[in-house]
């Protein structure tokens, strides 16, 4: 009987996280409603109109400035992550210098978002501006160039993971052949954890797409497509953290429907990733 | 109650017992046994033969896993242990693992009291002090450890871990032991204090083992059965197995021919 | 054309020697950020890093204007953020906290069942979720029905986003105790309830103390969902059903303002301070832990 009860309360708990799921899709849903209604669900995402005094809204500019930055990122990002993974997981396997690098980096994931967007603007941005990228500082470029400093811990320890994971026999057969260390990492222990190294850059491409702070601190908020480096422009998440406060109506669900929109595809990046750790792990 | 039972003599009575772990293949086939009060037992057979299965039957330990199914009736005292709470037959049925398992967060104290601690028997601190300080003689632990009651049970020796794991099993006085290969862990040395231990703690209780080793069955135990392929094939005197055993293949496994 | 195998070999050597140098210097690269940011607040904020940080209420920005105008240091701290930031956290983890341990012990404990796959790929849609996303669910759910911005709205975001941690750390460490440990508990005669609630998770203590402390320091620095569910304060608040402030919406506040900027410094680096000092607290204990 007891046993009954306490079965039944862990069950509960489990299925608090079905509902809670369903009253996220419920509440997305239910308030974009208005917005996709006047708009058109394709108008809405192909419309680089953002337009608060006519109340015509459209998200594409805010897809893109996501996309690309982003994208941006991760490809900042892959030299740095790999060579974490590389450092961590097949030159210094188990040793203690690994921990030291992997603890630091993983200091890096805690820094709050807010201070990655206070050290850029009060940091990177002066040298951007002395570089001659833009007059402000502002734009594409900072905003990629923190995100990517925020996903490396993402990227590289999972990478790491599956690069130590290569199998020592594997490793051994080549340099028997004659290999150097180098080309067993390039025949051998890269292209075996290909794809998990694959699904972690595409966990941390989900990360970079959510952030908020940062971003929002450091991309200029313009409502404009990016189309250079140096070009002001606002993502998903940026927009919603900027003018939600002062929304209502069909601004409020518009930025709902990003806010849904956002949700989708991140969660479709997640699932790909983890249907390919899925694959792997098998 | 106990009295009104003919056989009362046979402590534990194995009728038809069968254990599937899939619809298709039975891992354990119609074992028949009758074991008597104060004997050792010991259960023989190569690896995957079912000696295991055969043992965990008798505290419903099969009742963890929802895809395996135990037919046949178990007689604990003439009483049906199907027919009982399974927490019961547990309390009647200990239980000792192949790898000593001391609870990590329990000192050593609490280790022997875990027992009535899970099953919620109060017991006032006199009688908990009796029961570990008995227990843990029993079980030739006492002058190890009485001065470090309240250390974790996980800094002793492996040895010394399984024979904690015995005071834990008997500290809640049950009718049957049912060891499962304890030494198979252990290096010689700590495995004889087990061995000893056994011949000791027959004086008071009635001890099923699932033992490798055959030379250790020969030391132990009064009875043997030896298992092959899920079937019970001989069951008699272990002197009477080792010397003249009836069936062609338990002489094989004895004379090394498998297992 | 013809190398020798001499030459060809000493080639490939250095080549891949060089190639170890350049993953070291990049791997030295991705050090710096952490250290860079870590100077940075230290040098700027340190002159502010006072006795009155931690007792008096942020200032208003006439106040701090007409400091600065005096050349006076900018007078306040971040009180009322500081509680904020501890009440809703507090109210966070009393919501995440319980529900994560128990969902964990299920998932753990009926490991082929579909529900529990299903429940799992959940946790991690969830977890998935970007936080201002979940910040403007919550706005939807708690902040529009009451007609206020409140404590306890933040905290629901804080909470939906420590559950997916909280869940997988405490099913991955149940997961990983021998099943020998559980069966042992069952054969002494223990119940479920008790062998769950007297073995297993005292056992997997370690695990799910360092899970929720990891949580709670991976939500404490969040400001885009708080933004849009507790708004910010200017006093001291207690109560959950009203607007509250947080360090980091201060932060945030400081940031946008210019005369505040100053303050911005000393409270991002306590932040930091406190978000990094748990971080380390936690994974010293789980190494600890583990090695028992």
């Amino acid at each position: 009987m007891k046993d009954k009860i306490f079965k039944s309360i862990l069950f509960i708990a489990s299925c608090l996280i079905l509902v809670l799921t369903a009253g996220v899709i419920y509440a997305l849903v239910t308030q974009s409603i208005s917005a996709f209604s006047s708009f058109g669900l394709f108008n809405f995402i192909s419309s680089s109109e953002w337009d608060s005094v006519n109340n015509n809204f459209g998200a594409l500019p805010f897809i893109t400035g996501t996309l690309i930055t982003a994208l941006l990122a991760l490809f900042f990002c892959i030299p740095f992550s790999l060579s974490i993974a590389l450092f961590n997981g097949e030159y210094f396997k188990q040793t203690k210098i690994a921990t030291i690098v992997s603890s630091i980096v993983d200091l890096l994931a805690g820094i709050p978002s807010i201070v990655f967007g206070l050290w850029g603007f009060y940091v990177l941005r002066p040298i951007l501006i002395d570089m001659g990228v833009s007059a402000q500082g502002f734009g594409v470029l900072l905003a990629s160039i923190v995100l990517a400093i925020m996903i490396i811990p993402y990227a590289s320890s999972l990478s790491t993971e599956f690069i130590s994971m290569v199998p020592n026999e594997l490793k051994e057969a080549a340099y028997s052949l004659g290999a150097t260390k180098m080309e067993v990492i390039k025949t051998v222990s890269l292209p075996v954890s290909l794809s998990g190294i694959f699904a972690a850059y595409i966990l941390a491409l989900g990360r970079a797409l959510g952030e908020t702070m940062a971003v929002t601190m450091l991309i200029g908020n313009t409502n404009n497509i990016p189309t250079h480096l140096s070009d002001t422009g606002n993502t998903m998440a940026s927009i919603i953290a900027n003018q939600f406060g002062e929304a209502d109506g069909l601004k409020l669900s518009s930025l709902m429907a990003i806010g849904l929109l956002l949700f989708l595809i991140t969660a479709t990046i997640n699932f790909i990733a983890k249907y390919i750790l899925k694959l792997v792990n098998k | 109650m106990e009295n009104s039972i003919n056989n009362d003599k046979y402590i534990l009575e194995l009728k038809d017992v069968s254990v599937s772990y899939n619809p298709e293949k039975k891992a354990i086939k119609d074992v028949n046994a009758t074991i008597k009060e104060h004997t050792v037992t010991a259960i023989m057979g190569p690896s995957g033969c079912g000696k295991s299965t055969l043992l965990r039957a008798i505290n419903r330990m099969h009742d963890l896993y929802p895809d395996i199914k135990t037919t046949g009736q178990i007689l604990l005292k003439g009483e049906n242990i199907f027919d009982m709470n399974p927490m019961r037959v547990r309390r009647l049925a200990g239980m000792v693992f192949q790898r000593p398992n001391p609870f990590p967060t329990m000192s050593i104290y609490d280790n022997v009291l875990a027992g009535y601690k899970l099953n919620n028997i109060g017991l006032s601190k006199a009688e908990k002090d009796e029961v570990v300080e008995n227990s843990l003689k029993s079980v030739a632990l006492w002058d190890e450890v009485k001065d470090s009651m309240t250390q974790k049970g996980s800094f002793l020796s492996g040895g010394q871990q399984q024979r904690l794991c015995i005071a834990r099993a008997i500290a809640l006085k049950p009718e049957i032991l049912l060891m499962d290969e304890p030494t198979s862990a252990l290096d010689p040395i700590s495995t004889n204090r087990i061995e000893d231990l056994i011949l000791e703690l027959k004086q008071q209780y009635t001890i099923v083992i699932v033992t490798h080793n055959m030379s250790q069955a020969a030391r132990i135990s009064d009875n043997s059965m030896f298992m092959y392929l899920g079937e019970l094939i001989e069951y008699g005197t272990t002197k009477q197995m080792f010397t003249k055993p009836k069936d062609k293949r338990t002489e094989d496994y004895l004379t090394g021919v498998f297992g | 054309m013809k190398k020798t195998i001499f030459s060809t070999s000493r080639y490939r050597q250095l080549k891949s020697k060089l190639f170890f140098y350049v993953v070291c210097t990049f791997c030295g690269i991705t050090m710096i950020p952490l250290f860079l940011i870590l100077w940075e607040l230290v040098k700027k904020g340190y002159k502010q890093f006072n006795l009155s940080l931690f007792t008096e209420v942020s200032p208003s920005s006439m106040d701090a204007m007409l400091a600065k105008i005096s050349n006076e240091p900018i007078p306040g701290g971040i009180l009322n953020g500081l509680t904020g930031t501890l009440l809703i956290l507090l109210l966070a983890m009393i919501i995440a906290i319980p529900v994560g341990i128990l969902t964990g012990i299920y998932l753990a404990e009926n490991q082929k069942k579909t529900f529990t796959k299903l429940i799992r790929s959940l946790s991690d849609l969830l977890q998935g979720i970007p936080s201002i996303v979940i910040g403007i669910i919550v706005y939807v759910w708690v902040v529009k029905p009451m007609h206020s911005y409140s404590a306890l709205a933040g905290s629901i975001a804080l909470a939906i986003m420590m559950l997916p941690m909280i869940i997988r750390s405490t099913e991955e460490s149940i997961k990983m105790l021998p099943t020998s440990l559980k069966e042992a508990g069952l054969a002494l005669g223990g119940s479920y309830t008790s062998v769950v609630l007297q073995i297993l998770v005292p056992s997997a203590f370690g695990g799910l103390f360092t899970g929720s402390l990891l949580a709670v320091s991976r939500v404490m620095g969040e400001t885009a969902p708080l933004l849009v569910t507790v708004l910010g304060a200017s006093t001291v608040n207690w109560h959950i059903t009203e607007p509250t402030s947080a360090i980091s919406l201060l932060i945030w506040e400081f940031y946008n303002d210019p005369n505040l900027a100053p303050l911005v410094w000393s409270s991002s680096l306590l932040l930091l301070l406190v978000v990094l000092g748990i971080n380390i607290f936690a994974k010293s204990i789980a190494k600890k832990w583990k090695i028992q």
